[in-house]
Parts: structure tokens; sequence; C-alpha cells
């Protein structure tokens, strides 16, 4: 009996050391000579593989922060510069800082705002709609509402607004990832800099029609008017193909533009309602004196006419 | 515009083939429905009570499993269930103890279907993986068959298959010849007068059930016909060679699950290849494995683990058998 | 020809389906409408760059006048279809759901420009060089009218070293309901033959086939008589399975040749040619007439007189349809083209182009699409592609947006013919995602 046990034992053990020095052999042959700081690295990223650095995922990002030369063209949009400063400490080279940003929508045609001409039936896909035909509403330009944005986020940062037909951004969550903004075949979203105290002032609309044409298509449409053209004192909108387009590099957030336009097409985002209503007042203002102005110097003129008789 | 509701727009094509699949569930459940007369005619209300017990309880777990435990949508609504519960039944014998069918059901929707993700994505055959676990579980009594009611009076209430004196006689040193006079006869195997599992009866009922489904275009020949060739032509083979040690053909297609198996089992949309081509191979695949475990193997019947066995093999023979590329010739 | 058994009678042989035929309007001859009060002359009638307009508003043009000129080679030229005057030079809903460029013409009488025939007399001499007879396509802006409206005359110029020796007139319409061919081929044969001629010279071939579906008997007979004399021209019957009318179908199915994954026709010797195409092309050759009228079959379950008509191109859509009947009650869908491949429109004032085949009208308990349910993995979808592909499995690629891996599996080889939804038991909608992947590579590669 205890032959048997003394077998066992000695056998295992012996197979045991065999195994545990081909293992050894093993590992030291064939190590993979890896550079210690891509962990590091991959352990400063974000890890949710977006895709939002351009690169299939954070490991090929870490790959390609770590060959190369300056880092200038490479940065993680989700982990921001706090991220990127790690990363650069990490590898002992040089980061450019950038401004955050975050997506807008460029469409306010909720269903209140624009009539529905047809029902769409088919793949619950905006880009399958797109190929279809320019919407089941009049508006070819406007979202198709079907959400193919919000189930390219990752983040859970965007929900469809079931009351509007649009989709919305949670901005804190939003890391500018860019995958929305790739995925709609209506180029509705866009990525916009953060800004000063989260306020952005954009053109919710993509119509490019004729304004008659435009208004007829929704209630909220640009129609080229170019009013907000002729208030901008820092040249940050220009009208292109009967849209207002802002230049957000020049925008200074004034806020003017926004009290002008009558069609409603620019957003102020998380600029107070006060200052818009401060700002239109003053607007008000400014023309009841300019009209002031004119009348009394069409009077002046008028009775000078009459003293020269 | 003259019309006063919305156009609707929607992607080509705008018109659809008739045949949908609940409607193809429903055909198979009619394609059953001569098998399952022949079994309550042979077996009576055991029969009746069997299939009951089998369906409902597919029918309970799915809705269990799927409706409350995933919270999915509600899917017994399309046939599936009710399709595996009588796919169940008919391989068992009808006096097994009521219990037993239940857990077969629990095992077949719980582990052969809805583990994978329910209805088309379980690589098995659910009734199948029921069976065989049953088989295993309660080998005794899976394999104590009750004999047919009009012989029973002469007879006794239960014993083996045809498949079963078969193996037994040859373990004992019985040549094929001798044990052939103790067989029920074709005319009664074809019809159903024998002792099996309660779809395993009449040949004649599942020909009958495949030229249906053949008809309303739910299956296609290829899967039962190379399955029947091939156990045919590999029994055949073995015949010629000693009729003393393996018996004919012939017997081997009119007994055991070997119908059943073509018609009902091998068809099974989700677990059967893609291609024509796929199915072919399947087919075949089936036959040879049934017969190595009928002649050479421990159990008397093989059809339904060579149905399994085989579906393991059906990804591996859909991606050898991808339909030729339009325009792809050898040289490009 | 002989009265083989249809077993035997030609076909392709990878996939197909068979969605009932319904053709109710073949019967209906082909009625003229009389030019409409107005039309909308959108410029995006054809494959390839949208042509230079010419005129200004205003100016007064006559039928048959070029009104926006071809710019490059894959390009075709528009003309008026109407005499009378150009109204505004707009954006406008075409069939395609988007707006495009058109141009609105007010009609007033039917003013045809000098040097166009528009008389029936059947010229079957053909005094044109093959240079000229390409020249005469061209300038005549003539478009391939089976449904992709490609532009006539870059099929009849193949690169010199890829050798036709085949022509083949498609007259397979296997579309359902759409009988625009079929009436072409049973009123105006003799013209279809001398088209047919022209052709081949053009193309410096000595052998055509025309291919008929074989539910076109009369059209069938009626061909092979008047080309039982005729060196090199041969009719064709088909057996009846969708979708023959595909170019790289009809070729298998005649020569046994397969085009190439991402070849032409012509990579292996053959160019083939709708029957409307090549009856415009008599026209434009023979007769000077420019393509700005073509057949269009009105139809559908609930449609009042199923109808063939010939329309000037730019007539509204509604104008057509209140020629049949007018829109009946209950309609939910209006189809340009056919049940299978047409498209549906959302704006019955959108203009006919030189690629409208057929309108069709759905009654509204036909217009949906049914519940969808799991896929069971039939593979009827695999069965039924014509292409060789798994639609099923390009499906479930682009969902998963693995679209790199569905190119791999040529999903931009996919025809869009609908044979795997239309097969579907589950009534999944293969199709649709297929074009999603589609859509989202064509994305990348710009």
């Amino acid at each position: 009996m205890s032959e048997i046990v003394i077998y066992t034992v000695v056998i295992l053990v012996s197979l045991g050391a065999v195994a545990a020095v081909i293992l050894f052999w093993v590992s030291r042959r064939f190590k993979v000579e890896e550079d210690p700081r891509l962990e590091r690295v991959l352990e400063a990223l974000p890890s949710t593989n977006c895709g939002g650095c351009g690169m299939p995922g954070c490991s090929a990002f870490a790959g390609a922060l770590l060959t190369a030369q300056d880092l200038s063209e490479l940065y993680c949009p989700v982990g921001g510069n706090e991220v990127m400063k790690e990363v650069a400490e990490i590898l002992g080279k040089e980061v450019t800082e950038r401004d955050p940003f975050v997506a807008v929508v460029r469409c306010s045609g909720s269903f209140e705002h624009r009539k529905q001409t047809s029902v769409y039936e088919g793949a619950e896909s905006c880009t399958v709609a797109a190929e279809l035909y320019g919407g089941d509403h009049a508006c070819a330009y406007g979202c198709l509402g079907l959400g193919e944005c919000v189930e390219a986020c990752d983040f859970e940062a965007m929900y469809m607004d079931e009351r509007t037909g649009l989709p919305v951004i949670i901005e804190d969550k939003c890391t500018a990832c860019n995958a929305c903004v790739t995925t709609c075949p209506k180029d509705i979203l866009e990525l916009w800099p953060v800004g000063r105290k989260h306020q952005r002032i954009y053109v919710a609309c993509k119509n490019e029609e004729k304004s008659g044409v435009a208004r007829k298509e929704c209630a909220i449409a640009c129609t080229g008017c170019a009013k907000c053209f002729d208030e901008c004192k820092k040249d940050a909108i220009t009208i292109e193909n009967n849209l207002a387009i802002i230049d957000y590099e020049k925008c200074s957030l004034c806020s003017k533009c926004v009290v002008v336009c009558e069609s409603g097409v620019l957003h102020a985002d998380n600029v107070p309602e006060t200052q818009l209503v401060k700002l239109a007042a003053a607007r008000e203002k400014r023309i009841a004196k300019e009209k002031e102005k004119k009348r009394l110097e069409k009077e002046a003129a008028l009775a000078e006419a009459k003293a020269d008789k | 515009m003259s019309t006063t509701t919305l156009l609707t727009v929607s992607p080509s094509p705008h018109v659809h083939e008739e045949l949908t699949t609940p409607q193809i569930m429903r055909g198979v459940i009619y394609a059953m429905l001569p098998a399952m007369l022949v079994a309550l005619y042979t077996f009576g209300w055991d029969a009746l009570r069997l299939t009951l017990i089998a369906v409902l309880s597919c029918l309970l777990f799915e809705q269990l499993i799927s409706g409350s435990l995933l919270g999915r949508k509600m899917t017994i609504t399309d046939g599936s269930g009710v399709i595996t519960g009588m796919l169940l039944d008919f391989n068992l014998p009808s006096n097994l103890p009521w219990y037993m069918i239940v857990i077969g059901s629990a095992v077949a929707i719980g582990i052969g279907k809805m583990s994978f993700g329910g209805l088309g994505n379980n690589p098995f055959n659910p009734a199948l993986v029921g069976r065989v676990f049953l088989l295993t579980s309660f080998p005794v009594a899976m394999t104590n068959w009750p004999i047919p009611l009009m012989t029973a009076a002469v007879d006794g209430t239960s014993g083996a298959t045809a498949l079963g004196i078969l193996k037994d006689g040859l373990r004992q040193g019985q040549t094929v010849p001798a044990l052939m006079e103790d067989m029920p006869s074709y005319a009664n195997m074809l019809l159903g007068y024998h002792g099996g599992s309660i779809g395993e009866m009449s040949a004649l009922a599942m020909v009958l059930g495949l030229v249906y489904m053949l008809y309303r275009r739910i299956v296609t020949w290829h899967v039962p016909v190379s399955m029947l060739v091939s156990i045919f032509v590999f029994t055949g083979i073995f015949w010629l060679i000693d009729p003393n040690q393996y018996a004919n053909p012939v017997f081997h297609l009119v007994t055991g699950g070997v119908m059943l198996g073509a018609v009902f089992m091998a068809t099974d949309y989700v677990t059967s290849p893609f291609t024509h081509r796929g199915m072919l191979i399947f087919g075949v695949g089936i036959g040879l494995i049934t017969v190595l475990i009928r002649l050479f193997g421990n159990y008397p019947e093989g059809v339904s683990f060579a149905i399994l066995i085989m579906n393991a093999f059906v990804p591996l023979i859909n991606k050898y058998t991808r339909p030729r590329l339009f325009g792809k010739t050898a040289t490009s | 020809m002989s009265l083989r058994a249809s077993t035997e009678l030609k076909h392709f042989h990878k996939g197909g389906v068979h969605p009932h035929e319904e053709k109710l309007s073949a019967d209906s001859s082909i009625e003229v409408l009389p030019p409409p009060k107005m039309v909308t002359v959108s410029v995006a009638q054809h494959i390839g760059a949208p042509p230079e307009i010419i005129v200004e508003r205003g100016q007064a043009v006559k039928a048959g006048e070029v009104i926006a000129e071809h710019k490059g080679f894959v390009s075709a030229n528009i003309h008026s279809p109407v005499s009378g005057r150009i109204g505004k030079i707009d954006p406008v809903m075409d069939s395609s759901g988007y707006k495009h460029m058109a141009i609105a013409i007010r009609s007033k009488g039917d003013d045809w420009l000098e040097g166009i025939d528009r008389t029936d007399a059947l010229i079957t001499e053909i005094t044109a060089s093959s240079e000229e007879i390409v020249e005469k396509v061209l300038s005549a802006g003539i478009v391939g009218q089976g449904g992709a409206a490609f532009p006539s005359h870059v099929k009849l110029s193949p690169p010199k070293d890829k050798p036709v020796d085949t022509l083949i007139v498609n007259g397979v319409e296997c579309e359902p309901y759409l009988t625009a061919d079929h009436r072409i081929m049973v009123e105006k044969p003799r013209e279809l033959i001398v088209g047919t001629q022209i052709l081949m010279k053009a193309l410096g071939v000595n052998r055509a086939i025309i291919g008929i579906e074989n539910n076109k008997r009369d059209a069938i007979e009626l061909l092979t008589e008047l080309t039982k004399d005729l060196d090199g021209i041969s009719v064709e019957a088909l057996r009846v399975q969708y979708p023959q009318g595909g170019e790289r179908q009809l070729i298998e199915a005649l020569l046994g040749r397969e085009v190439p994954s991402a070849g032409l026709p012509h990579d292996v010797g053959a160019v083939v040619h709708n029957v409307g195409t090549t009856y415009s092309i008599y026209l434009a050759v023979q007769k000077n007439q420019p393509l700005v009228e073509r057949v269009v079959t009105v139809t559908g379950k609930d449609v009042e007189k199923p109808s063939n008509f010939m329309v000037r191109v730019g007539t509204p859509v509604a104008e057509v349809i209140a020629a049949a009947g007018g829109v009946p009650t209950g309609t939910g869908k209006v189809i340009n083209g056919g049940p299978m491949m047409g498209k549906a429109i959302n704006d019955l004032q959108v203009p006919i182009t030189k690629a409208t085949s057929g309108l069709l009208l759905i009654p509204e308990e036909e217009s949906h699409r049914s519940e969808v349910y799991n896929c069971v993995r039939c593979g009827k979808c695999i069965e039924a592609c014509p292409m060789g592909l798994e639609p099923y499995r390009l499906m479930l690629l682009s969902k998963g947006k693995n679209h790199d891996k569905a190119k791999e599996e040529h999903i931009m080889d996919c025809l869009q013919c609908g044979s795997c939804s239309f097969i579907c038991p589950s009534n999944r909608p293969i199709l649709d995602y297929i074009r999603l992947g589609r859509s989202k590579l064509k994305k990348v590669s710009q």
C-alpha cells in the first residue's frame, strides 16, 4: 500500500519538475521584447476603443504614440489634454494642448416645425433611408430622425428626443470621438469647441434652398437673409448657398446674431436667456434710437426746407 | 395629390414571397400529423398524453426562459416550440413517466435552444438534445418500448425494438436470417405496428409528411434523399459481404428512427447546412455515422447521435460549400 | 423557332426567384399621350456627369432642341420634349427622392425642330457609318431605358483591346407588372430589327440575339418570323426567372459566359442593349429623333385601366397616372419602376425621366412590410442570390459595422436585385442592410 503512495508521489513530483524546467526554458527562449512604456501608455489611455483618434483601437493608438516623432498629429479626444499630458510624460515627448470639443446638432427640424410628407418603412438606419430619398419630410437637408448617430455613440452621450424627433447631445458625456459625425449621412452633426463657459453659437440648419422654398420646407430654416452677417462685427459669419455659416475660430460669442435671427436657427448653447433678452432690448433701443434720429433728421431737413422757402 | 393618406416609401423589393417562417412552422406541424395519427392508433391515449406534456412543457419553458428570464419579446407564437415538443415526443417511448418528459423538454428548450440565443442560433437540434439527455440519464426507461395495442394482448406490455432484438441476437451469436423470423413484417413496419418511439412507428406516415413538405417547398429533397440513399448503400455493401452478420438495407431503412430523422430531424433549417451541396454532404455523413453505430456500435440505434454529430459539422460544411461567386473563374 | 418545352429553354444558372408576373397591361397597346401643358426636365436623368444647361428663362424652344449639353464622355444631351417657352430653372424633386436642377418648359403647340422625321414610315436602309451612328446616339441623348440609364454611346464604344462578338438585345423584362418593352416588341418589331442592325453595324459584330422571356409568346413568335431570313439575328426564348433582365444574368443565360466580378460585359465579348433603347436608337439614327419620349407602363391591381403610354420626358407622374384612370383610392405606395427594383416615390409631381419604365400603384394593404422573425438559417437567400453571395451574412456584417469584412465577402458585387429580401421567410430586411454596408464602403472610398 505504502509503495503505491510513494511511487505516485515520486512520479508526480518528477513530472512537475520536468514540466517546470521546460516551461522555464520556453519562457526564456521565446520571450518577446516589449517596450515597457507601451503598457504604461495603454494604462493611461481610456481604453474605450472608440476609434476617435482615427486608429482602430487604443492599443493601435498606443503603438502609434510610441513610434511617432512628435505627438502633434496624435490626439485622444476622449482622454483630452490630461491624458495626453500623462502620455507625453511617460514617453518624454512634447504634446500640444487642444481645445476640448463637443458634438452639436445642426438641424432644428422637429416634428412640429416641418411637415411629414411620406411614411418611411425599412431598416431603422439613416444611411439606408438617405440612399432612398431625402427623408419623410419636405427638407432634404435635415435630420432623418432614425437615430443612427445614437446607435454609433459608445458613450451614451446621445438620445433621440421623442418629442422633437431630433438627437440630443449630453454635453458632459460627449467625448468628441467623432463617431456620430462620420455616421450621419446628412452631415447634421459637427464637432464644435466646447467654448468659453460652455457657450457655443451655431446655425442649426443645413438647408441650402432659397428663402421661400426653405421656409416652406421647415418653420425653422435658415433663409440666408444675411441679417446675422450684417450684425457680426468679427466677420465670423458667411453666407453660402443661402445658408449662414459661423466660423467658430472667429466667433466671440457676443450672441448679437442670435437676437437678430428671425427664423430662430441660430442656437446659443448655454447662453443665459437673460443675456439674450438684454441684448434684444438693447437692440430694440438702438433701433428706436436710430429711428428717432432719422425722424429728427428728416424733420430738421423739412424744417430747413420750410425755412428756405 | 389625390390621395389623402401619406404614401409609404420603402427600399425595394416591394413584393414578397408568400411563405413566411410561421407558415413554415405550421407546415411542419401539419406534416407531422399523419405520424401522430398512427401513434394515436397504435398507442392510444398514452401517445396523446406524451405529446401534450411534451408540447406544453416546451412552450412553458420557452416562455419562462425567453419571456420572463431574458425579457425578450414573446416567441412561443412562432411555432418552433411546438415543433420541438412534437419532435421530442416522437423520439420517446409512449409509457415514459411524465417527469422525464418534462425534464427532456427543459433540456431541449433550455440547453438545446435558449442557451444559444433562441430560434436560429442553436447548433444542435433541440429535440435531439433532449432525447439524448434522457437516453443517457434514464437508459432503462428510454429503451423499454411498449408494444402496440393490437399485439399487446398476446405478447405482454413491453419489449425491445426490431433493432434491439437484432443487436442482442447478434451478440449472442445468432445469425441475421434466424433473427429475421422474429421480426415484425415489413408491412407492419411500414404501417406502424411494431415497438419503438411513438414517431418511429410508420415509415409510410413519414414519407407522407415529406411529400407534403416538398410540395409546400418547406424542405428540399437533398437532405432526406442523400441520407436514405447513403444508409441504403452502406448497409447494402455490408449485407452483400456477409448476409449472416448484417441485415439487408431495406430492413435498415424502415426500422428505428431513420425515416423520422431523415424527414423531420435532419431537415431542420437551423441545424442543417445552407447550400444544396452542403445538404448532400450532411445527409451522406448522417447516413454513414448511423450505419457505423448500428453495425459496430454499442447502441442498437444511431440516428440521433449521427444527426447531432453532423450538426456539429454544419459550420465546417458551410465554410467549404460556400457558393461560387458569379464571374469568378478558376483562373481569376 | 421550335416549340420547345419550357424546361429546355435557356436561363441563367445561379440563384433567381419567381415572383408573380402580374403583367396586367400586356394587351394594352401603346397610347400616345399629347404633350402636357408643362414639363419639368431634370438634368439628373442618367448615370455620369450631369449635362450643362444651355438655355435661359424665357427663351423659346422647339421640341427636340438641345437644352442641356453633355459634359464629358459618360454623360448625355437633354432635349426639349415640347415646343414652348423655358420657365423656371430651379432644383426640383425628382424620382431619385432628392432635388436636382430641372428646366421647366411651358408648352405651346407641338412644333419640332427642322430635320426631325416624326412620320411612322419605316426606313430600313442604314446609310450612317459606324462612327456616325455613335455620334448620332450621343447627340440624341440616348441612355439605357431598362432602368440604370447608362449613356448608350459609351456602350457602343468598347475599348479596342476587348473585341465584341455578340450584341444582345434585352427583351426579357423580368420585373413583374412592367410591359413597356413587351409592347414595343409587339408594336414596333420592324423598327426594333432595324435598330438591332444599326447596333450591329456600330459595334462591327455579325451576331445579335434578341432574348425574350417565355411569358411574351406573341413577341417571340412575331420577331422569330420577321428575323428568319436575316443573317446573324436570332430570337431566343428564355425561361421565366428573375432577375434574367440583369446584364450579367442575360449574358450567362444566352452565351454561357460569366462577366468577371469587377468587369463589364465587353470583357466577355458581349454588349447588351435594352429593347426600348434599341428602338430609340432606330429613331435617332434613321429619323433624327432625340430621346424625348418613352413608353411608360401604368399598372397596379386597383388601377382602372392598366396601360402603356408613349409619354414625353418631364411629364408629371400624376398626369400619366390620370390618363390610366387616376390614383385609385386606398393607394399606399407609388413605385417608379417594377416591384423588385423600383423606387418608391413620395411626391406625384415628380417628372417622368428617360429611365422611367413604369409606374406601379400598390394598394395600402400591400404597401407595408410584414413582421420580422428570427433568421432560421434556411439558406434560401443564398440559393436565391444570382451573384453567388451569402446575403444573410452580408446583412449581419453590415449590421455589425464590420464593413471591411463585408467588402472581402464581395458586398460590392451585389446587384441589389432584391431576391434575398423577397425570398426570406422571416421577412428580414436583408437588402436594406446590404445597401447600408455598400453605402458606408462608398463613403470610405470617397
